[in-house]
């Protein structure tokens, strides 16, 4: 499996928490703020979660904070994802 | 402001509050009108649970809402963040604030409220996510969890969701909340809030939910719907539970008509609580003096009441009570009673709520909604109870009685607003 993708962040963000009506995740979201997506702080507890139940990736607590927008999350994935994942 | 006017739109100096939206979600109708015909034509939602598989418990029959889709009325944001209990009063929001026909952009933040009633929680949130918790762990169960399961998740999500940042509040007293809602809604209004977004509703139909509602004895363990909820009949044997509510907007009258509304529903005209005494004290239940006090507030006399939305609770001893308090204030077959709610089940929080919706519809029709199934009423309780077919007659006034589990009476006054 090679990187995990921004399509598949929108899936899972989508199955974790939903989407506001206003928003439109396929627009360019890459650089957009959770906040401003809709996604509040317990959304992005579930959103650490899920990466950590599917792709096995360790998230402390902590760090979930950092993780403002999507690249964040993806550059945070793929620098943790397991060796040969 | 002409005298004439000061007069209307005050009650002794206390601004008036009249009902300018109605949205429904019931067993029997999702949305205001269609509730309200199949309420009318006697159209009952109750039948076998269908939603779980019931048969080993003792009661199997509920006012389940069927065919509901959350996704459909709601932002999926939202749908994933609360309970049962929220979708309906959240798309039952909607629908009252779209019936009041309000820009709520146009009326400062701070005087937007929200007080709603809710009896059991998010049951059925709570019943899957301690599932998950049991199958795989702390890691599966929703953070969600933290929120969508308490009696205030309801009003929250409605303050949010509609920017209301006034007044808010939930009120929890069983069955007696959904009018609880609206008297602690007048009080605000009195206190300077222009719109208040209130009523009720529950939703504790899981099998978690259903089973911790056995303990009390008082659901029926009649499985035949058209036998089972018979509130004042001589084969009366517990009530049937139902889920859903009703959402009203209640306003300030004179910045209700200022934007326009020219006919509210009606007006909150008296509302009373009261609390019994522990069981064993020798003393008595208290419905009757709750009843007295929200005449009073309303500053009327028993024969100005036209119509009653009885409790209607279907165990002997409380139907017994009730009718009690009926002919000690109005006399014997003086007034004509209904019981809604043998079409819906009882919708705890959401019953207050459904029932005043259903008397300002009664207002404006000028008909009474039928009680269903029942073929016996006890003689000796002697009611004018409207059974079978709705009954038209005129309507000023209707009382509404809400009586909680453990004690809670509340009764609530509404009238045709001048």
């Amino acid at each position: 499996m090679s990187a995990f993708t921004l399509d598949e962040l929108k899936t899972m963000l989508q199955e974790a928490a939903g989407v506001d009506e206003s928003v439109d995740l396929n627009g360019a979201v890459l650089d957009t703020p959770f906040s401003g997506l809709g996604y509040d702080s317990l959304a992005m507890l579930e959103l650490a979660t899920r990466i950590q139940n599917q792709l096995g990736v360790p998230i402390p607590d902590d760090h979930i904070e950092f993780m403002t927008t999507p690249r964040a999350v993806l550059e945070y994935i793929d620098s943790h994802l397991p060796m040969g994942a | 402001m002409s005298e004439s006017r000061e007069r209307q739109s005050t009650d002794g100096g206390r601004a008036r509050a009249v009902f300018t939206g109605i949205g429904v979600v019931a067993p029997n109708g999702k949305g205001t009108e269609d509730w309200w015909a199949a309420t009318l034509a006697g159209k009952s939602g109750i039948d076998t649970v269908r939603s779980f598989d019931a048969r080993s418990y003792p009661s199997q029959l509920a006012g389940e809402i069927k065919g509901f889709d959350p996704g459909k009325r709601l932002s999926a944001r939202i749908v994933v963040e609360t309970s049962r209990m929220s979708h309906f009063a959240l798309a039952a929001t909607r629908m009252a604030l779209d019936d009041a026909t309000v820009d709520l952009s146009q009326i400062p933040e701070y005087e937007l409220g929200v007080i709603t009633a809710n009896a059991s929680g998010g049951a059925e949130f709570g019943q899957r996510e301690l599932q998950k918790l049991w199958r795989g762990g702390p890691k599966d169960v929703s953070p969600y969890m933290s929120i969508a399961w308490f009696y205030a998740a309801t009003t929250g999500q409605i303050s949010i969701g509609h920017g209301m940042r006034g007044p808010c509040g939930v009120m929890v007293s069983e069955q007696a909340g959904g009018l609880d809602a609206l008297g602690q809604a007048r009080r605000v209004v009195r206190d300077g809030t222009r719109l208040v977004v209130t009523g009720g509703s529950d939703s504790s139909l899981s099998p978690a939910g259903f089973v911790s509602q056995l303990p009390t004895a008082n659901l029926t363990t009649v499985n035949d719907p058209a036998r089972a909820y018979l509130p004042f009949d001589t084969d009366a044997s517990g009530f049937v539970p139902g889920e859903g509510g009703a959402i009203l907007v209640l306003e300030n009258a004179d910045t209700a008509r200022e934007r326009g509304v020219d006919r509210p529903y009606g007006e909150l005209a008296g509302y009373a609580a009261t609390f019994d005494p522990r069981p064993g004290s020798g003393r008595p239940p208290t419905l009757t003096r709750c009843a007295r006090a929200a005449l009073a507030d309303a500053r009327m006399r028993p024969e100005d009441i036209d119509v009653v939305f009885a409790d209607g609770h279907g165990t002997a001893e409380k139907d017994r009570q009730e009718s009690r308090t009926l002919a000690e204030l109005f006399g014997p077959r003086a007034v004509p009673v209904t019981v809604p709610k043998t079409t819906t089940g009882r919708l705890y929080a959401g019953a207050g709520a459904l029932d005043t919706a259903g008397a300002l519809l009664a207002l404006r029709d000028q008909v009474v909604p039928p009680t269903i199934h029942v073929k016996n009423p006890v003689a000796a309780y002697e009611l004018d109870l409207v059974i079978d077919q709705p009954r038209e007659t005129v309507l000023r006034t209707a009382m509404v009685i809400a009586r909680g589990h453990g004690g809670f009476n509340a009764v609530a006054i509404v009238r045709l607003a001048d």
